[in-house]
Parts: structure tokens; C-alpha cells; sequence
């Protein structure tokens, strides 16, 4: 096991793949709880097929793909969110619209402009193992800096999500906060979206904490074991993958569904119990 | 003294005035009712008092040591609150917010401040307990400890009974006068006319075109009061005949 485990690591992709995509996940699990609780979660799916129209789109002008789909995806998260809090109804629908848009553009731009060179399936599925030394830094960067936020600011994020005018009551600027989500989230769309793909990075936002949720009663525990779940499932997925001829992102998700199947058993047994 | 003072507030809301020239004081220990029918701007006020949305004109005076982010708020229950996963101890903790400034973790103080709180509304022994899991009274408890973390002199009230069954509605009453006691000022948005002027030292009425304010023993004798009174008890009467028909039948 220890000698399967060294074999594996003593590739440089791999290890930058784990040291990556661990952390990418742990800080997409972070932001999940906030928009699951929220009742945002479509809005993650979305902003993955806005980041993917204007990945296209910069694949296309021949602009670096991250210098457009960062300030996109951040102006699409902002609409959002901003969106989904003023109207109860009709928010979900702008998700979708936005949504099968922006995928719609995409393809197009990338059909017809895009000639041989540029390959759809790596922007639908990613490529974890292929990363550049941009995506890599960035991916770091981000993902540190998105941690650090979140534990700085967890306490207020924690009362934002749980009541807003509350928190606005006793002086919490809940603007700045929502603000502060939604530009974590747009920003680690995007660096997951390079690793796990379009179609698969919203899965990362919203199964472990939904999972977690299933079983805790803590909004402490519903973090750490959202976290805990988020990365084990990422190991899991990438042993399996290098294993067996997966494709990463869907073995990770796989992996991530299959936990909260289990999760949601147990939590259904502890309801009974108790 | 007055804690707060409301001059000539107006006060729109999507191109509609909602609040006219409204004048009213809050005083120390006070216990204020807001009456009126739906629409009338009862919770566009507290907002307004809360400082969560702007005045077009007229002015709010905080006195005698009142800061605005020091007010206790209850406010009424989303729906995606009802099964947030937290436990009561870190709702209520939540409300020590505001004297934490910037620091990221809470003092032993704070905790301590919130442990109170729980112990005086007899929540203590729920502190563990997930917050979905609660009935609604204990919800509206514990988020009624989560105000008094957050304040030492005025608790603000968004229609408090709402959705509770009787027995949870009249404890709720019992622990506001409770509080009322102790010197707590206590400002609340009801619909429920007998336990306001049972209760209330003042009562604000707004109408679409009318403003009262004053004495609940003068707010007794007005016209307004009598009326509602009298559409109360008609009403409870109907529902106790029905009662009485049901247990018939049965």
C-alpha cells in the first residue's frame, strides 16, 4: 500500500494535481455551506457555465482564458446573488437563463472560431493533470487566500447566513459579506472549473456540504466534516483514477454521491433513533 | 429619559409613502406597541428604527447611552431558517456580535453573556440542541436570547407570537413582561390588540391617513381601539362556537 502510494507520488503531475485540486476542494466545500443554506446552490452550476462562455471567449480573441473569465464570472456573481436575494421568485429562473446562455455562446464561439487547436472536452471535463504553471499559482493563491477569509470572517459569516437583518441590525456590514462570498466563489469556480470541468465543479460546491448536513447538528460540525468530506473524497477519486482509466472529475464526484447516499442513510437512522 | 426619538420621520417604500411626519419617543423601561393593518408600515418602521433602511426626511435621536447597533432585534422567521443546522448555543452566541468589533473569536465574557442569557429564558438545557430540530417556541426563545445578547436596554420585536399554539405564545408574553421588569425597553410590531394593551405602557396605531400615539389607558378610549376590541371578541366568539359545535358532534 505505502509502496503503491510512493509509486503514485513520485510523479510531478500527480503531486501537483493533489496539492491542488485538495485545496480547491476543502475551500469549494467552505463556500457551499453559505450557498446551500442560502438556497443558492443553482447559482454555483451557473457561474461554472458563465465561466465556460467566457472561457471560450478568450480561448477565442486569443485573450489569456483566466484575465476573462475571472472578471466575467465575478459580474455574473454579483448579479446572482444580488438577484436571488431581491426576488424569491424569478432568481432561480435568471440562474438557468444565464446559465444555458452563456453554455450556448460557448460551444458556438468555440465551433466556430475555434478550429482544431482547441479542445472542448478539456473545458467540459478539465484537466487535472494537465495543468499550467498559471492555473497552479493561481489555484494556490486563490485557494489560501479564500481559507484565510473564511476563518478570519467566520463568525460574521455564520451570522449572515443564518439571519441577514439580523446581523445588518447589530451592525454587520451583510453587503460586504455577501460581496466577499460572492468573489470567493466566482474566483474558485474558475480555478476548479480548469481542473474538474464545467459540468463538474458545481457537484464540489454542493454534495459535501450537503452531506454533511445530513448527519450534523452543529453549524461547526456541518463545517469541519464538510471540509474533512470534500478532501477524502478528492484522495479517493484521484487513487481511483490513476488505478483505473477514469476520467478524474466524474470519478471524483462519484465518489462524493456515493457518501452522501451513505450519509443521508445514516442520518435518516438517527432521526428514527432519537 | 428617552432612549429614542422619532421626529417627522417619512418614510417611502417603492415610490409609495409609507410613513408621514411620524413623531413618537421611546423612554427607558418603556413597553410600545405597533398596531395597525397590513400595509400600514409597522415593519417598514422598524426597519427604519433599526437603521436598515433610510428616511427621506426627519430625524432618529439615540439618547441616554443607546447605541443603534446595540439593539436587541427579533425579527420573523425565514423559511430557510427553519432547518439551519446550528446549535443553540451558537445561534445565541451570534448575537454578541457586535461587541466583538474585529477580533475573529469570542471572549470568555461574550459566552459567559450568552449563557445567561439562555439561563434567563430557560432555554439552558436545549443549548446542544440543533435549532431545526426545536419546537417553534423554543426557536423563538432561543432567537429571543440571540436580542438579549445584543443589547442591555431595548429589544425590537417583529410580531413575536406569530405561528406560536397558545400555551407558546402566552410564556412568550409572560417572559417579555418578565424582561419589561428588569428595565428592558421593549418595542414590538403585533397584531394581537388584547395582549397589547394589556401589556404596553404606550401604543403607536398608524393608519393610511392617521397616527396615534400615547397612553394605552388613553388609547383605550379612542374610537380605533374600541372598534378592534369589538372585532376581537366577535371573533374569538365565532371561534368558540364552532368549538362548541365540534365538541357536539363528537
Amino acid at each position: 500500500m505505502i509502496d503503491f502510494l510512493r509509486e503514485m507520488l513520485s510523479y510531478p503531475f500527480m503531486q501537483n494535481a493533489l496539492l491542488v485540486g485538495s485545496i480547491v476542494s476543502v475551500v469549494s466545500a467552505l463556500l457551499g455551506i453559505h450557498l446551500v443554506l442560502k438556497r443558492y446552490a443553482m447559482i454555483g452550476d451557473g457561474l461554472s457555465h458563465v465561466g465556460f462562455g467566457a472561457l471560450a471567449l478568450g480561448a477565442v480573441l486569443n485573450l489569456s482564458p483566466l484575465a476573462v473569465a475571472i472578471p466575467v464570472v465575478t459580474a455574473a456573481s454579483f448579479f446572482l446573488l444580488r438577484r436571488g436575494r431581491k426576488a424569491s421568485h424569478g432568481g432561480d429562473s435568471s440562474v438557468a437563463l444565464l446559465s444555458t446562455g452563456a453554455l450556448a455562446l460557448g460551444v458556438m464561439c468555440l465551433s466556430l472560431f475555434g478550429g482544431s487547436n482547441v479542445d472542448l472536452n478539456s473545458y467540459l471535463f478539465g484537466s487535472l493533470f494537465a495543468m499550467t504553471d498559471t492555473d497552479r499559482i493561481l489555484g494556490l493563491v486563490i485557494s489560501i487566500a479564500a481559507l484565510m477569509l473564511y476563518l478570519l470572517f467566520y463568525h460574521k459569516i455564520f451570522a449572515v447566513t443564518f439571519d441577514e437583518s439580523f446581523a445588518a441590525a447589530t451592525g454587520v456590514k451583510v453587503d460586504f459579506y455577501t460581496a466577499l462570498i460572492a468573489v470567493l466563489t466566482s474566483l474558485t469556480v474558475v480555478v476548479g472549473m480548469r481542473m474538474m470541468g464545467t459540468l463538474l465543479i458545481s457537484a464540489l460546491i454542493i454534495f459535501p456540504p450537503l452531506s454533511a448536513m445530513k448527519i450534523c447538528r452543529r453549524f461547526r460540525s456541518v463545517v469541519v466534516l464538510s471540509v474533512t468530506i470534500s478532501f477524502l473524497c478528492f484522495l479517493c477519486g484521484i487513487v481511483l483514477t490513476y488505478c483505473y482509466p477514469l476520467q478524474p472529475g466524474a470519478c471524483i464526484v462519484s465518489v462524493n454521491a456515493a457518501v452522501y447516499l451513505l450519509l443521508s442513510l445514516i442520518g435518516r437512522i438517527q432521526k428514527r433513533g432519537s | 429619559m428617552s432612549l429614542i426619538e422619532c421626529k417627522n420621520l417619512t418614510v417611502s417604500y417603492e415610490n409609495r409613502t409609507v410613513l408621514d411626519n411620524l413623531s413618537f419617543a421611546v423612554e427607558e423601561g418603556d413597553y410600545l406597541s405597533i398596531i395597525g393593518e397590513n400595509g400600514s408600515g409597522k415593519t417598514t418602521l422598524l426597519s427604519v428604527l433599526l437603521g436598515l433602511k433610510k428616511v427621506q426626511s426627519g430625524e432618529i435621536l439615540f439618547q441616554n447611552g443607546l447605541r443603534p447597533d446595540r439593539i436587541g432585534y427579533l425579527p420573523q422567521q425565514k423559511e430557510a431558517q427553519k432547518d439551519f443546522p446550528a446549535s443553540v448555543y451558537e445561534v445565541v452566541l451570534s448575537g454578541c456580535l457586535n461587541r466583538r468589533g474585529l477580533r475573529p473569536f469570542y471572549s470568555k465574557a461574550e459566552k459567559k453573556r450568552a449563557l445567561d442569557a439562555m439561563e434567563k429564558l430557560g432555554i439552558s438545557e436545549l443549548k446542544d440542541r440543533c435549532y431545526r430540530l426545536l419546537s417553534g417556541g423554543q426557536q423563538q426563545r432561543t432567537l429571543l436570547a440571540r436580542a438579549l445578547c445584543a443589547t442591555g436596554k431595548l429589544l425590537v420585536l417583529d410580531e413575536p407570537v406569530t405561528g406560536l399554539d397558545p400555551v407558546a405564545a402566552s410564556e412568550l408574553y409572560r417572559i417579555l413582561g418578565e424582561l419589561n421588569e428588569q428595565g428592558i425597553a421593549i418595542v414590538t410590531v403585533t397584531h394581537d390588540i388584547r395582549e397589547a394593551v394589556k401589556l404596553s405602557k404606550h401604543i403607536l396605531h398608524l393608519h393610511r391617513d392617521s397616527v396615534f400615539f400615547g397612553d394605552t389607558c388613553c388609547y383605550l378610549e379612542c374610537e380605533d381601539c374600541r372598534r378592534l376590541l369589538e372585532e376581537e371578541e366577535n371573533r374569538c366568539r365565532c371561534d368558540c362556537g364552532r368549538k362548541d359545535g365540534q365538541e357536539e358532534e363528537a
